[in-house]
């Protein structure tokens, strides 16, 4: 295939967003939207549904290892995950640490594009996230996996705790990753508690460049198809032989970040930033 | 702030399970810390979030679960299994479940309340994948994201049934408001489809609860009652050890193969075209 030279990355739709990360030339869809293995619950409440439930699985090779590549949809119901989509993710990891257990080594990328559980499908939703977060936990144990937040849904709910368990997490400026999303702040804890319509501060305070320098990020990318890919060849072209401890066991250092934050007062940002020492928590 | 008032369930149903209960310094007042005895004589580790009036993060004193308390549990969890890894031992462990929801805030997101969850899972996750039994009892409120930080990872999830038993993604005013439908169209979606209900018995239709225990006095257990959830506990513990230290036997019930046949569905097709 060839690729457009420059193009952001967030104009890419899901399926192109995996093909892109993939070896050129080794995609291979597993339950395409021709496979119309779709959510059965939707139609009862009154939504149309699609034939790939907003979830990409990419097969393919990533520098020539087998490598298999998750793709939200955010132009369908948010990138919410429901029944469907969440045994998607879920299965396509679990079938990684098969692999992996079986002795080939398979890579796994997850591009997180979601407000986090579709509501309408409710504890469907809710239970396929949990499987998804031991899938990444189990995984995690045979090679790095690979995160990336790129935009323009950005990532929330109990797919921001997924995203918290993953090895290695890819940003770009526009990307944002919280629990809640601003306008859920907004609605639960008030507009004096949030103004989730300010912009630039929302940015200021969950985008890519911010996650990075605190570090709940560990790479901040240009919004440009090669340079994503390039950021995860270069996870695994670095990836050093004994594995690293992953950001979801930094404790200690997140409970001393913990302990210098004054909760009762407005911190910043950039006194987050100060307080967390550039990364090393 | 939502101002629910702090749900007794959890509170009452940990005083009443707990044989022992260790202040742990430097650990928040809203993280209970004990053991239980099991039937048969042995000893399981008990946890609980609880409400804490005096907790340092305002959004988090209601029993939510907010920064302190994600890392607090990934710490305690953590050192369990420490604690254990060089010996035969793989202690159970047992939390219950009575949390309104993660705390919804500006400090919260600013600082990253995902990583403090993602904390606390990965310790449960790495827990069970260890070997040790983990137990949710499931006593009252289990919402979205501090139901997953607190009691997802669970090898056995049980619950109580009764009517302060409240399982969501979201509170039935916010879903509402959201997806644009009266209460009453949500109670009429409910009815049909049970992922979208509150109650234990709808959670119990989606196949991933182990028991479901019916007691007599839900906010202050009587003797009787203690029993009977001891016993359920001690058995699910006991079918863990006779199980996988993975999450499937929730598909693999009968009413997962009913109501979850579209989870069953993906995994199959994808095991089957996985390799061409």
């Amino acid at each position: 295939m060839t690729r457009p030279v420059a193009q952001p990355f967030t104009e890419f739709r899901a399926r192109d967003r995996v093909r892109a990360l993939l070896d050129p030339g080794t995609f291979r869809e597993i339950l395409d939207p021709f496979a119309r293995v779709e959510s059965p619950h939707l139609a009862l409440q009154g939504i149309v549904p699609q034939g790939d439930d907003g979830a990409v699985i990419g097969r393919g090779t990533i520098d020539g290892v087998s490598a298999v590549v998750v793709a939200l949809d955010g132009a369908f119901q948010g990138g919410g995950i429901g029944e469907v989509s969440g045994a998607k993710l879920a299965s396509s990891l679990e079938q990684a640490v098969n692999d992996n257990r079986n002795g080939t080594p398979t890579r796994a990328v997850i591009l997180l594009e979601t407000g986090g559980i579709r509501l309408q499908e409710a504890n469907l939703g809710l239970l396929a996230i949990s499987e998804i977060h031991s899938a990444i936990v189990e995984l995690r144990s045979f090679g790095p996996v690979v995160g990336v937040v790129v935009g323009t849904v950005g990532c929330f709910g109990g797919m921001g705790i997924a995203a918290g368990l993953t090895s290695h997490l890819i940003m770009t400026r526009g990307g944002r990753l919280s629990l809640n999303g601003p306008e859920v702040i907004e609605t639960e804890a008030g507009i004096e508690e949030l103004d989730s319509s300010d912009r630039a501060g929302i940015w200021a305070m969950i985008g890519g460049a911010q996650r990075v320098a605190i570090g709940q990020a560990e790479t901040l990318v240009d919004d440009d198809a090669d340079a994503v890919a390039a950021a995860v060849r270069d996870v695994y072209r670095t990836a050093p032989a004994t594995a690293v401890p992953a950001r979801s066991t930094r404790i200690a250092a997140g409970r001393r970040l913990l302990a210098a934050v004054d909760p009762t007062g407005r911190p910043t940002p950039t006194d987050i930033r100060n307080l967390s020492t550039g990364g090393s928590l | 702030m939502s101002t629910a008032s702090a749900s007794p369930f959890g509170t009452a149903w940990f005083g009443a399970l707990a044989s022992s209960s260790t202040a742990v310094p430097g650990l928040p007042g809203s993280l209970r810390v004990g053991m239980i005895a099991l039937d048969g004589g042995e000893t399981a580790v008990l946890l609980a979030v609880v409400p804490d009036a005096d907790a340092r993060f305002p959004r988090a004193r209601s029993g939510e679960v907010g920064l302190e308390e994600g890392y607090a549990l990934a710490e305690v969890v953590t050192g369990i299994v420490a604690a254990d890894a060089g010996t035969d031992s793989r202690r159970p462990i047992v939390t219950v479940i009575d949390v309104p929801g993660q705390a919804y805030g500006y400090v919260e997101e600013l600082v990253g309340i995902h990583q403090s969850l993602a904390a606390s899972t990965n310790a449960f996750a790495t827990a069970r994948l260890a070997g040790h039994p983990i137990v949710s009892l499931m006593v009252g409120n289990a919402i979205s994201g501090a139901f997953l930080a607190t009691g997802l990872q669970a090898n056995r999830l049980v619950a109580l049934d009764h009517d302060g038993i409240a399982v969501q993604v979201m509170s039935k005013q916010s879903s509402g408001r959201i997806t644009r439908r009266s209460i009453a169209e949500l109670d009429a979606v409910a009815e049909k489809f049970p992922a979208t209900a509150y109650d234990g018995a709808s959670f119990a239709k989606l196949g991933a609860l182990h028991d479901l225990v019916h007691v007599e006095s839900p906010a202050a257990p009587t003797a009787a009652d203690v029993a009977l959830v001891t016993t359920s506990v001690s058995l699910a513990v006991a079918s863990v050890r006779s199980g996988s230290s993975d999450l499937r036997s929730r598909l693999s019930s009968p009413e997962a193969r009913t109501v979850r046949a579209s989870s069953v569905l993906v995994r199959q097709r994808v095991a089957e075209a996985w390799d061409i």
